[in-house]
């Protein structure tokens, strides 16, 4: 029951199954070319795509009733155009010379204000917009019942392909943008304009994703959790075709479209919760550059050029030491929610030190570190309730199942780099997230695990706290010493130069690969503190959102800094805590403080002051 | 010396104010910007209830005063927005949540943290079951009552060949699970021919509404909601899959879901809902007229369960005359109180309320999905057995 054979399935049923995976690629395209051509030019990884698409979708539905659907697309468009351009010219243009994937933080504030200000504009209901006038119907396909309007959807999607393929190909224009993705300083040392040129491709981007969003009005309702959703389906299809490749895009969106219309047909439907990141893992471990990518040209921007990671100080040793001492003595001062709150910043510490590990140091930037986290936290409850073991030995041996993961995932993840190397630790990350998420019987499925409690010993909130304190701090402290050993000598020579590191006997992909497991033990090991802490445990703590703030808090803090992950991961979670007390458009705030910070302190607060103290 | 004894007298006369001024506070946690569609009415809700209470003079004198958090939709920081409640703010009682995992996870820490737990919204029937604890006691028909309101109208069409779908997540799969169980039962000759469980939120409808057709079913029954459903209604109406087809679908009466489809709406589907509009009630009446003088808008499901919730806290405090844990507790295992859809009691075998739902059909008037044919469903009557219970709950 529920599945049902392929041979089973009619003729009929394959066919129109088969139409409906084109439209929904057509779709997925139109997201997707967007987000790639912003990224081929500008290496932003724009993680505010998604926010767009909801603009254009909200746009769209408000001036429908108005103007007519079929005026309204092109309106919403353009309208989320100018505003694309509008963000690029006032906000991204400022970061294009600090440190990599400082865009990203400042796109995802980017994400949060526009949420919150959907919300304000249109309000909390999902609007569900009206059919298109003239499409509203349905044809017989094969006897049976198929939309008008997905047919011109069908069509609609190779349109635009055709459409960018003659701007990139036949025009002076495309002709520039093509040069900038190859090589962004040659074009620029040849004359060509790059303030205007990456305005415009981002203004284009952006009428993508607005397009994208408005089109879809007849098929879905506008709704405040589109742009998330649409954000990780648009970045799983652009890597799955190749990074700033448009044609790469349709073919993905084509695949994983028509896998999914099968897999449901077949009956299958389960699967669709995470079959695209399944794609996406085995494409990146066949072809890591994607379907029809080329290999990414080096880039040779002003921000990469990094710092050697000098060894503290005594007095930032002692400092450091200071600051430790002070933090033991809380408890004497506070029994109360002052100790929850640090028990939580203390754990959200060692996991950024952990991210900033491998991408700091390491120069892997991993979007999905949450699954070692969500490893750990798991193995605690496992062992705990489905093991029967005590608290401490669960505690203890909880990382080792995030070490697992992180043996088996960082295997592949090395041998990529880049955006694909973050993307194949997304994949991952979500496939291990559906899994916690499905297997009902063993972990509790989507309500998790409940009942997780520490030994009675350690129950009250200041035992907690301290060994909290203790395991962290040495932890942390461990982190860092490894970094000025000769193992992170050599792993941060394997990141600034692999061909020299290869050279004098390293063996890179062993190194980090190695760091990459170490990395997940710590992550892992903060996963159970958490689990402890909170007395349950759901899928949530290995999903996007958790790894998400876990590259804010590094990138914050400074990602070229040593201490900069802790303060990173100190001040987001204090100010999540304070801002959403009591602030109603707390999201929006958030987002703001967040873009002040980035452009106020493009190398994070930390870089900020080292450089102020420098001096 | 008089100067003294008037000074001592004042102070004792301004102490026994302060007491008597001294308000009861309630710790409130929900999702509000996670899903504000749900909960911006249940906020209203227990507003204008906690007005109303605080109009009459509050407990003994004693006000009452919520302290609300937003609980950021998941259960870690939901545990620690509790904590924050219980040890900075001192509350009495707890109440809220609206997800099932969030829910789950706050009762977990008032059972530890031995303070009361009105669970509010979350419909899993792990919370009162499975996972239900000494502290924790829940508001709303869960998703197996919903389900058995349902089933008896299911069985009486006596269909054989049944589809399903729902969205893939605990409430979806206990859904579906809780249906074929109790139908078969009903109706042994039941079968199951198709089911779909696309990911929450990210329907494929065009596929899915295929899928089913091609299974060629006599009734669908879904746990489809909120932008699910209307994708899902969209292209089964584009698709003709509902002509002549009995539908059946969980929670699709209410306002929060069945206002979305508008001209869409369906005709004939079976559902549980809230028809606000035609319930007649002496205590509807008076909520509905209160809740529109307040807030200038139409009560939604969620304003009743905010509004009946922080009638529970008060009522038990009432009842307890004390805001002692073990005194509430007592107080709220078998509390009777009225809501405005009719009077209910916390059962003291699983602490769960006997609150009902409305089983009815929709339709479209004058553009708009409305209830009719609809009847009011006790929970009392759909829940299973003590000795059933009792071998579910661990306690």
């Amino acid at each position: 029951m529920g599945s049902v054979p392929f041979f089973f399935m009619s003729a009929s049923s394959i066919l129109i199954q088969f139409l409906n995976g084109l439209a929904s690629a057509s779709s997925l395209f139109l997201v997707a070319a967007g987000l790639s051509l912003i990224f081929g030019v500008t290496r932003i990884v724009n993680f505010a795509h998604g926010s767009l698409f909801m603009l254009g979708m909200y746009l769209a539905v408000a001036l429908a009733p108005m103007l007519g659907f079929w005026w309204s697309v092109p309106l919403a468009a353009l309208a989320v155009a100018a505003f694309g351009a509008l963000v690029e010219a006032t906000l991204l243009r400022r970061l294009y010379a600090a440190p990599e994937l400082l865009q990203l933080l400042a796109t995802f504030a980017l994400v949060l204000v526009i949420k919150d200000f959907t919300l304000w504009a249109w309000g909390p209901e999902d609007l569900l917009g009206p059919r298109a006038p003239g499409m509203d119907g349905a044809v017989r396909i094969a006897g049976l019942r198929y939309p008008e309007y997905d047919l011109f959807l069908i069509g609609f999607g190779p349109l635009v392909l055709g459409a960018l393929w003659f701007l990139l190909r036949r025009t002076r224009w495309g002709t520039l943008v093509r040069a900038a993705t190859q090589d962004r300083e040659m074009a620029g040392a040849l004359g060509v304009n790059q303030r205007w040129l990456f305005t415009s491709v981002f203004a284009l981007g952006a009428l993508l994703a607005g397009l994208g969003g408005a089109v879809q009005i007849p098929r879905e309702p506008a709704t405040l959790f589109i742009d998330l959703q649409i954000i990780s389906d648009a970045f799983v299809v652009v890597v799955v075709g190749g990074l700033g490749s448009i044609p790469g895009a349709f073919l993905a969106a084509l695949l994983i479209a028509e896998i999914k219309s099968f897999c449901i047909g077949l009956g299958y439907s389960k699967i669709t919760l995470v079959v695209e990141f399944i794609v996406m893992a085995v494409v990146l471990v066949i072809r890591p550059w994607g379907l029809l990518g080329r290999m990414p040209a080096q880039s040779r921007g002003p921000g990469t050029v990094e710092l050697p990671l000098a060894f503290p100080t005594r007095k930032a040793l002692a400092a450091l030491g200071g600051m430790a001492m002070m933090l033991a003595l809380v408890p004497l001062l506070s029994a109360g929610y002052t100790l929850v709150l640090l028990t939580d910043i203390l754990v959200f510490a060692l996991f950024a030190v952990s991210l900033h590990f491998i991408m700091g140091p390491g120069g892997l930037h991993s979007f999905g570190h949450a699954a070692y986290f969500g490893l750990g936290a798991y193995g605690a409850g496992l062992l705990l309730l489905k093991g029967g073991l005590p608290m401490e030995l669960a505690l203890a041996l909880a990382p080792l199942l995030a070490v697992c993961g992180a043996l088996v995932f960082g295997w592949f993840c090395v041998r990529l780099s880049g955006v694909y190397l973050a993307m194949l630790t997304l994949a991952f990350a979500q496939i291990t997230w559906s899994v916690m998420f499905q297997w009902d019987a063993f972990t509790g499925g989507s309500n998790g695990l409940i009942g997780i409690w520490p030994s009675s010993w350690l129950s009250s909130k200041t035992a907690y706290y301290y060994l909290t304190l203790a395991t962290c701090v040495g932890a942390i402290a461990l982190l860092w010493r490894v970094l000025h050993a000769p193992f992170g000598y050599a792993l941060r020579a394997g990141r600034d130069s692999p061909l020299r590191a290869d050279a004098i006997g390293i063996d890179v992909r062993a190194q980090q690969w190695a760091a990459f497991v170490f990395a997940g033990l710590f992550a892992g090991l903060a996963g159970a503190l958490f689990a402890f802490s909170k007395g349950s445990i759901s899928p949530e703590a290995l999903a996007v959102p958790r790894s998400v703030d876990g590259l804010v808090m590094v990138l914050l803090g400074g990602i070229q800094t040593l201490t900069g992950p802790v303060w990173g991961a100190a001040l987001l979670t204090w100010l999540q805590d304070a801002v959403s007390r009591g602030i109603d458009y707390w999201r929006a705030v958030m987002g703001a403080i967040v873009l002040v910070l980035v452009l106020v302190f493009p190398q994070g607060v930390t870089g900020f002051l080292r450089e102020r103290f420098a001096r | 010396m008089k100067l003294r004894l008037a000074l001592g007298m004042a102070a004792a006369a301004l102490a026994a104010f302060g007491a008597q001024a001294q308000t009861i506070k309630i710790g409130e946690l929900n999702s509000y910007k996670v899903f504000p569609a749900f909960l911006e009415p249940y906020k209203k809700g227990w507003e204008l209830a906690l007005q109303e209470i605080n109009a009459a003079g509050g407990i003994k004198g004693r006000k009452l005063e919520v302290i609300s958090r937003e609980d950021g939709g998941n259960p870690g920081d939901a545990v620690r927005v509790a904590e924050e409640l219980i040890t900075r703010e001192n509350v009495s009682v707890l109440m809220g949540t609206f997800a099932s995992h969030v829910g789950l996870a706050v009762s977990n820490l008032a059972n530890q943290r031995k303070i009361v737990f009105i669970a509010a919204e979350p419909l899993t029937d792990k919370i009162v079951w499975e996972n239900g604890n000494r502290y924790t006691f829940r508001l709303r028909p869960s998703t197996y009552m919903q389900v058995a309101m349902l089933v008896p109208e299911a069985a009486k069409l006596n269909k054989t060949r049944w589809a399903i779908v729902y969205p893939n997540y605990e409430y979806g799969q206990s859904a579906a699970k809780s249906f074929k169980n109790l139908l078969t039962q009903a109706q042994p000759g039941a079968q199951y021919v198709a089911e779909q469980a696309p990911a929450l939120g990210k329907i494929e409808a065009g596929s899915v509404v295929q899928a089913l057709a091609e299974a060629k079913p006599d009734a669908i029954f879904s746990a489809l909601f909120g932008a699910d459903l209307q994708k899902f209604v969209r292209e089964g109406n584009i698709r003709g899959l509902f002509k002549n087809m009995t539908v059946f679908n969980l929670l699709a009466g209410e306002p929060e879901y069945l206002d979305t489809l508008k001209d869409e709406t369906p005709e004939g589907w079976w559902v549980t809902g809230y028809p606000w509009a035609e319930i007649k009630t002496p205590a509807h009446r008076k909520f509905l007229a209160a809740y529109q003088a307040k807030w200038k808008d139409y009560p939604r499901l969620g304003s009743v369960v905010g509004y009946s919730t922080m009638y529970t806290v008060a009522n038990a405090i009432r009842k307890a005359g004390s805001t002692e844990p073990e005194k509430l507790i007592a107080a709220l295992k078998g509390l009777e109180m009225d809501t405005p859809i009719g009077p209910i009691v916390y059962r003291a075998v699983d602490h769960q309320s006997t609150m009902g739902a409305y089983v009815g059909q929709i339709s479209k008037k004058g553009g708009q999905g409305v209830m009719v044919n609809w009847r009011f469903a006790d929970g009392a009557l759909f829940l299973p057995s003590f000795a059933e219970v009792r071998a579910m709950r661990k306690d």
